[in-house]
């Protein structure tokens, strides 16, 4: 019986862990994206530097919706407190 | 009625080399290590031979790399330094990109090896952390190196009481940079072995351009941030 909470115990953190690990980025990344096409539009010539820049910020963001992927993963596949 | 298995997806089984009782290797990391290592290696050599003043072909094609990955190390690192870890910059770009890629591009199924699966070797967290850990090696070394001793004041350089978060951030450097590769990489194959699970034909194609994307985001990313890290020990 103990190993049926753990399992469920486990299956509900790993999607809270996702689904909330999507929120902060999703801001965030919709935010610098914004301000770059804001950019763009207001200075069309330096659109190769401001996509660069915006490429490399996206990535930052990603990393912390990827830690919370990360959790999930491991509560699945390689769970300490199962067997 | 009978049920047969199209596809399964298992995570975690390895092909596992014993080399004494308690000490055992991921084989099948290691054989696409080796290849991609090889193959990179190769691609350069050749790219180096007969070198001419105008470029052609595979030469041209080297030097556009030699280019990018210059721009990255000079931006970061300062042009007085830059030559002295440009080569270790390189070499984590390269071996990121060409692990990465080659993960996604060859068809390693046609393969068969009795346990596991080859597929990206960055997919297993060991060598994502090796990466990481030799990257925070590589700015200790690089601080003492240039600095000497006088590498400690780094520790307290904006103010006093940034000195537990200094040492903190120490271990989450290469922790971060670990984890977003190794992230980055499992999630676009998972995604990609669930997909081909339910809807083999033409579905998994987008996600699979995605992911080749991402992927070589990725390493442009890592090989960024160590540069980076270095520059910020040696400025």
């Amino acid at each position: 019986m103990v190993d049926s909470l753990i399992a469920a115990a486990s299956v509900i953190a790993a999607a809270v862990a996702v689904g909330f690990a999507g929120i902060g980025p999703g801001i965030g990344q919709g935010n610098a994206a914004g301000q770059a096409v804001e950019g763009i539009a207001r200075q069309p010539e330096a659109e190769g530097k401001i996509r660069g820049t915006l490429l490399l910020s996206f990535a930052f963001m990603e990393a912390l919706t990827i830690y919370g992927l990360v959790v999930a993963l491991s509560l699945l596949f390689a769970n300490p407190f199962v067997g | 009625m009978y049920t047969f298995f199209l596809s399964k997806i298992e995570v975690g089984s390895h092909l596992y080399i014993n080399i004494t009782e308690n000490l055992h290797l991921h084989g099948e990391t290691i054989i696409v290590s080796s290849f991609v290592v090889s193959l990179v290696s190769l691609f350069l050599i050749l790219g180096s031979q007969n070198l001419g003043k105008i470029p052609g072909g595979l030469q041209n094609f080297v030097e556009v790399i030699y280019e990018l990955i210059k721009s990255i190390a000079i931006t970061q690192m300062g042009p007085s330094y830059y030559g002295q870890f440009l080569p270790f910059v390189a070499t984590v770009f390269l071996f990121v990109l060409g692990s990465n890629w080659a993960g996604a591009l060859i068809p390693w199924k046609l393969i068969e090896i009795p346990a596991g699966e080859l597929a990206a070797p960055t997919n297993d967290i060991n060598t994502t952390a090796c990466l990481a850990i030799l990257t925070s090696f590589t700015y200790f070394l690089a601080g003492f190196k240039i600095k000497g001793l006088g590498y400690f004041k780094r520790y307290i350089k904006p103010s006093v009481f940034l000195l537990p978060i200094n040492i903190i951030e120490d271990f989450t450097k290469p922790l971060s940079l670990n984890f977003r590769l190794f992230g980055n990489i499992v999630a676009d194959e998972l995604t990609v072995s669930v997909l081909v699970s339910l809807v083999p034909i033409l579905i998994p194609v987008p996600i699979m351009v995605l992911g080749l994307f991402a992927s070589s985001i990725q390493a442009l990313i890592f090989s960024t941030l160590a540069a980076a890290y270095i520059g910020e020990v040696i400025e």
